[in-house]
């Protein structure tokens, strides 16, 4: 018995000592506590004011919150909003987007544009953040690790690129040679890009993060933007601290060659994914910002807020949509008077009024407000009357599309929505408003989301629940996905005069041909077939301290803190 | 004694490989893959990612292939955290969980035990009374609306508290609190119950008889026969609490275990899946084993020789 | 009877033998036992009865129980509402004499589905609880009873399944399966009875070596008879304790599930599901948190003091 009781205390011992080392591992958390406290903002601003009356605060770190964690810093293999926040702040591509949408010179200074050859001026006094230039190479090195079909794991976004001409079939394969690709450095810092057909939004894709520059030191070193210590970036910070599932720091980068127009010293990130903490811990000042792009505020909270925080409360729309799906190839939704029955039997305005409460927008069309069309925005130039809500007509189709395919009473009907509180308060509803106004059973299933992208993308469901938000500034990212077998195809929907309109709205640059292509084209998808029920157009809302200043919201809901500062309160 | 833990070893070996193998195919039959997402991959683009992480082959081979590297010690890398170690994630988010764990099973069996033994030794007096109403709120409100409440009060209006984060010695207060409700009022229970039946044992009379003192009674006999159901419970407890926080972990925002392994699951980062799982499960044995042992020591009663005499 | 000794112990000098009268001497008649024979069960439920605490306790359930399923009845014959209709120009409204517990964020009368949640959230405890008796009692007598290898095997066994990440389990039930209640009872169950079966393992572990099971041993009892009769019914004490919480669990973990998006399917609602719809916006409307928990905190309660009750009744070592 004796030896068994020393046994008992070497494995109480062992497991002590476990604790403590695990312990004493992380002494330098505690050492950061006081960023995130609220004495952060207490002290009196002594330093020099900023122009006008606004003073700086002293203490320049801006505190948010992502709501998830980038699963990656590497920009070829982002994948997400959060990392476009992070990577946005860290690193700098051709082009950056103001406010309005505009691509705005970033790391290029000018560019010429002749026709599908793009020349790209790079500035010269664009230092990475350990010094060295930020050339033309660096580009050229950046995207062909994208497209190279050597890189592991493979960049899933590299069809961001694939305008770039062969750039598609490098990346397949077919083409071995990346000299053959459209993209050159003729100098350092002078950018030469080809691509395939005239693309007017070409300009603004510059900006996105699968074409930002890399430093040309990762190319052996497949952990490097795992490591804080290792990250070399172009941007206004660089990332300083990164502990896993508690929190992200990016430190102004003194090598940045408009370090000037910088003044947060550094942006705390907080990894929380409670949207009623968030919001509390806004309230209590340990955030700055908080809600979209990087978070949520609860719905049931916006109205109180709308009342209490009315200065700080911030709502704008955005370019993204949201719509339920008919699985055209299912009963009993491969008859389109009863898709139009169900798209016109709902109250939209009823909806984003008191379920949904950001103040979205109603939709009957699927491209949104803030894409650009001709002179003004699409939504502007084309209006989304492709149907109307009226009960008496859809009673009529929907009695017209029985007929028609010979049913007496509608089965039941199956809405699928991916797991979230605010899918499903739109789901029910919908539900709801179907089951009263057409007397139809519905029942609502929430479904786990590999399940249920999984299940949308077999087309395995009648109706689903589905959202779009642009991936570039024109209506060709939300009218593309919709032709015969495209990769983002849910319904099954296909149109011979649809993908020609599409396919000859990708050939020509003739702004007028591509705007009557699409207009044309998104009559067909809504008007004439009802693929989709348009619900509502997106907005962002969120909220900020009236001290935070310069956060700029991009069209698309994308998020830019660099150019952020922080006055005295 | 030695024969005891090597034969208790092996079998932990062979729990190990089930739980392996079972976990495995289980995650497999789960639709969706790591690659699933919203705006689809160019399927040439796909292929290659599949290639590359050796989904494209059978099953039973990916199954073979994973059996060899585990063997090496070898956890392999998230397949959605580009090139991050499962090791270091599963180790960076745990160091979260078991402090705050470790603190909350110390918390929890002290108050637990404590407030046990106070309803046992003043049986229906007041002060049992008053210790089980406490153990029963504490089973009886749910732990979120407990966080919740916690937070609105002493976060929000007192401001005393930070409302979410780890950073130092304040930010435990909160979720420990919220954490332990449940396994203290379920531990004051357990122990009153077992502590009655002792005190109602002949042997404790016997001891009374033979002149004993009442604290002599008290710690040599009531106390270690008292905690016996406490030891067994402790096991699962341990596990329970330091792997399956994520409620509490998600409302005070702290980056635990249990957050990544939801998040792990709901992406089907299927190496990170098996990484956190084997994990656990060596937790989740090293637990009992250790319950196991301890047992023997705290109840004289039980050998450890096999045999039908038990 | 020796009426000498009578005398020199109790008898006054003025006693007469008229003071005395003949009681009836059939030794028979002494044998009998007066008051008329009661089994353990009517045992216990008499010493339940005098449990003031616990019958109190008992009539809460009762009554929680029907108002669950006549609470709707009556609202719905009163003001027609029903768990799912929405009425969007009165969400989040609080108590009012047509909506007693106020509606929720789509409209929907909170009076009718605070009870039909409790009917769900029962029905989840209940059946879950018993599932994991029955299986956990069974299992863990026969491991602690056995020992030895069997013992080792049953334990590995179970080990092995409560290491199984039972969230894993549950996405890929609830994906293979129909998601539903069934489904959901499965998933609780699937590794809820492992809890139940250690703790009668230690207790039948504990009990084993007793006398008392020597003692019937030696009489010739068979290993069944042992178990069911002699140990079991002495480790019920801690099997009661643990069914009273593996109630609340099952509740509990159906919450959980909600909380991930796993739980009952909506426009069905379970208490925990409602105290989760509600807990982001609490504070501005604190009805649709508090009714529901309020229900399922006394539900808690009562169980828990019905079953210490239950438990001081049955435990045959603390009889008085």
């Amino acid at each position: 018995m004796k030896k068994s009781k020393s046994l008992l205390l070497l494995l109480t011992l062992v497991l002590a000592v476990g604790t403590l080392l695990a312990a004493c591992g992380s002494n330098d958390k505690k050492n950061s506590a006081s960023n995130g406290g609220n004495n952060a903002t207490s002290n009196s601003g002594e330093k020099a004011a900023n122009s006008g009356d606004e003073k700086l605060a002293a203490d320049q770190t801006l505190r948010i919150n992502l709501s998830a964690e980038p699963p990656t810093f590497d920009p070829a293999q982002a994948q997400d909003s959060q990392a476009n926040t992070v990577l946005k702040t860290m690193y700098e591509g051709l082009t950056r987007m103001d406010d309005s949408g505009e691509p705005q010179p970033a790391a290029a200074e000018k560019w010429e544009i002749d026709g599908t050859k793009y020349t790209f001026h790079l500035r010269q006094d664009a230092k990475w953040s350990n010094g060295d230039p930020v050339t033309a190479k660096d580009f050229v090195f950046a995207w062909e690790r994208v497209l190279s079909p050597n890189t592991q794991p493979a960049a899933p976004y590299a069809y961001q690129l694939y305008y770039l001409k062969n750039a598609q079939e490098y990346n397949e394969g077919k083409v071995t040679d990346f000299s053959q690709v459209g993209v050159k450095a003729i100098d350092d810092y002078t950018l030469e890009v080809e691509i395939v057909a005239p693309t007017p939004y070409f300009l603004g894709l510059t900006s996105f993060y699968t074409y930002y520059p890399v430093h040309s030191s990762v190319k052996d070193d497949d952990k490097w933007a795992v490591d804080a210590s290792k990250m070399i970036v172009n941007g206004a910070f660089t990332l300083t601290n990164w502990i896993k599932g508690q929190t992200i720091e990016v430190t102004k980068n003194e090598n940045y060659w408009d370090k000037d127009s910088i003044k947060l010293n550094k942006i705390s990130m907080s990894l929380v994914n409670s949207s009623a903490t968030e919001l509390a811990s806004y309230q209590n000042g340990e955030l700055d910002r908080v809600g979209h792009p990087n978070g949520e505020i609860p719905t049931d909270q916006i109205p109180i807020l709308k009342d209490q925080l009315k200065d700080e409360l911030g709502i704008k729309g955005i370019a993204s949509t949201y719509y339920y799906e008919f699985n055209v190839t299912a009963e009993p939704f491969d008859n389109v008077n009863i898709r139009r029955a169900f798209a016109m039997a709902i109250d939209r305005q009823a909806i984003v009024d008191n379920v949904t409460l950001g103040g979205q927008l109603p939709a009957f069309g699927y491209v949104p407000p803030g894409i650009k069309g001709v002179n003004d925005e699409y939504r502007n130039e084309h209006k989304d009357d492709y149907f109307t809500e009226n009960l008496e007509e859809a009673k009529k189709l929907l009695e017209q599309g029985m007929q028609e395919k010979g049913y007496t009473k509608l089965p039941e009907i199956t809405l699928i929505y991916n797991s979230s509180d605010a899918h499903k308060k739109v789901a029910l509803a919908v539900a709801d408003m179907w089951k009263k106004n057409l007397g139809i059973n519905v029942k609502t299933e929430n479904q786990e989301w590999g399940v249920f992208i999984e299940n949308r993308q077999n087309l395995n469901y009648q109706v689903a629940r589905a959202g779009w938000t642009a991936d570039y500034n024109d209506p060709m990212t939300f009218l593309d996905m919709w032709v015969t077998g495209g990769g983002n195809n849910d319904t099954g929907f296909t149109n011979a005069e649809y993908d020609k309109l599409i396919a000859e709205a990708k050939s020509t640059d003739k702004a007028e041909t591509r705007d009557a292509n699409f207009s044309k084209a998104e009559e067909i998808l809504i008007k004439d077939n009802q693929v989709l029920m348009p619900i509502y157009y997106y907005t962002n809302v969120s909220a900020e301290k009236p001290y935070l200043k310069g956060v700029v919201l991009d069209f698309s809901g994308g998020v830019d803190y660099s150019r952020a500062y922080l006055t005295e309160k | 004694m030695v024969r005891y833990v090597a034969n208790k070893f092996f079998f932990m070996l062979v729990s190990l490989f089930i739980l392996i193998s079972a976990t495995f195919f289980l995650m497999k039959a789960i639709p969706g893959d790591p690659f699933t997402s919203e705006k689809k991959v160019p399927p040439a683009i796909q292929e290659r990612l599949y290639e590359q992480y050796g989904l494209d082959k059978p099953v039973i081979q990916q199954y073979v292939k994973y059996l060899g590297d585990i063997v090496q010690g070898d956890f392999g890398i998230s397949m959605k955290m580009i090139n991050q170690d499962v090791s270091k994630i599963i180790g960076q988010t745990f160091s979260a969980s078991l402090k705050l764990g470790v603190v909350a099973i110390v918390v929890a069996v002290i108050v637990g035990v404590a407030l046990g033994m106070l309803a046992a030794l003043y049986h229906r007096r007041l002060i049992d009374n008053v210790a089980m109403v406490l153990a029963v709120l504490g089973i009886a409100v749910p732990s979120f609306v407990v966080a919740s409440l916690l937070q609105y009060v002493f976060a929000s209006k007192l401001h005393w508290l930070p409302t979410m984060g780890f950073k130092g010695p304040l930010y435990y207060v909160l979720p420990v609190a919220a954490l332990t409700a449940q396994p203290i009022a379920f531990i004051a229970r357990l122990t009153r119950s077992s502590m009655l039946e002792v005190l109602h044992a002949d042997y404790i009379k016997t001891a009374k008889a033979k002149g004993l003192s009442w604290m002599a009674i008290l710690f040599r006999h009531v106390i270690r026969n008292g905690i016996m159901p406490v030891v067994t419970y402790l096991g699962p407890m341990t596990a329970n609490i330091v792997t399956g926080s994520v409620v509490i972990e998600q409302i005070f925002g702290i980056g635990g275990i249990g957050k990544q392994f939801v998040q792990a699951i709901s992406v089907r980062d299927y190496p990170l899946i098996m990484g956190i799982t084997i994990f656990y499960g060596i937790l989740l044995m090293l637990a009992r084993f250790v319950t196991d042992i301890a047992y023997v020591f705290v109840d004289p009663r039980i050998k450890l020789t096999k045999g039908k005499e038990g | 009877m020796d009426t000498n000794s009578i005398k020199v112990m109790t008898t006054p000098a003025d006693l007469t033998p008229d003071d005395f009268r003949k009681i009836g001497t059939d030794e028979k008649e002494a044998e009998v036992i007066q008051r008329e024979s009661i089994s353990a069960w009517r045992d216990a439920w008499q010493r339940l009865r005098s449990n003031k605490m616990a019958m109190t306790a008992l009539v809460v359930l009762l009554l929680i129980t029907i108002t669950a399923f006549v609470g709707p009845l009556i609202s719905k014959w009163v003001h027609g509402y029903n768990y799912y209709s929405n009425d969007l120009l009165n969400t989040n409204k609080g108590p009012s004499a047509t909506h007693w517990f106020g509606t929720d964020d789509l409209g929907r009368d909170m009076w009718v589905r605070t009870w039909k949640g409790t009917q769900i959230s029962l029905l989840v405890g209940f059946a879950a609880a018993c599932i994991d008796l029955f299986i956990g009692v069974i299992y863990g007598g026969i491991m602690g009873y056995f020992g030895g290898r069997v013992d080792e095997i049953m334990n590995k066994f179970s080990e092995i399944l409560y290491s199984i990440p039972y969230l894993l389990v549950t996405i890929l039930l609830l994906v293979v399966m129909e998601p539903s209640l069934g489904t959901i009872i499965l998933a609780l169950t699937i590794t809820g009875w492992i809890n139940m079966s250690w703790i009668v393992r230690g207790e039948i572990m504990q009990l084993k070596n007793r006398e008392f099971v020597l003692a019937s041993r030696s009489m010739g009892a068979g290993s069944g008879r042992l178990l069911f009769r002699h140990l079991l019914p002495n480790a019920v004490g801690p099997i009661i304790v643990t069914v009273t919480l593996s109630v609340p669990n099952a509740i509990f973990a159906e919450a959980f599930l909600s909380f991930l998006g796993l739980g009952v399917q909506a426009p069905i609602a379970s208490l925990g599901s409602m105290i989760n719809d509600a807990l982001t916006g609490w504070l501005y409307y604190p009805w649709r948190m508090l009714f529901p928990a309020i229900v399922i905190s006394l539900t808690m309660l009562a169980f828990n003091i019905f079953g210490d009750g239950l438990r001081d009744a049955l435990d045959p070592k603390l009889k008085k």
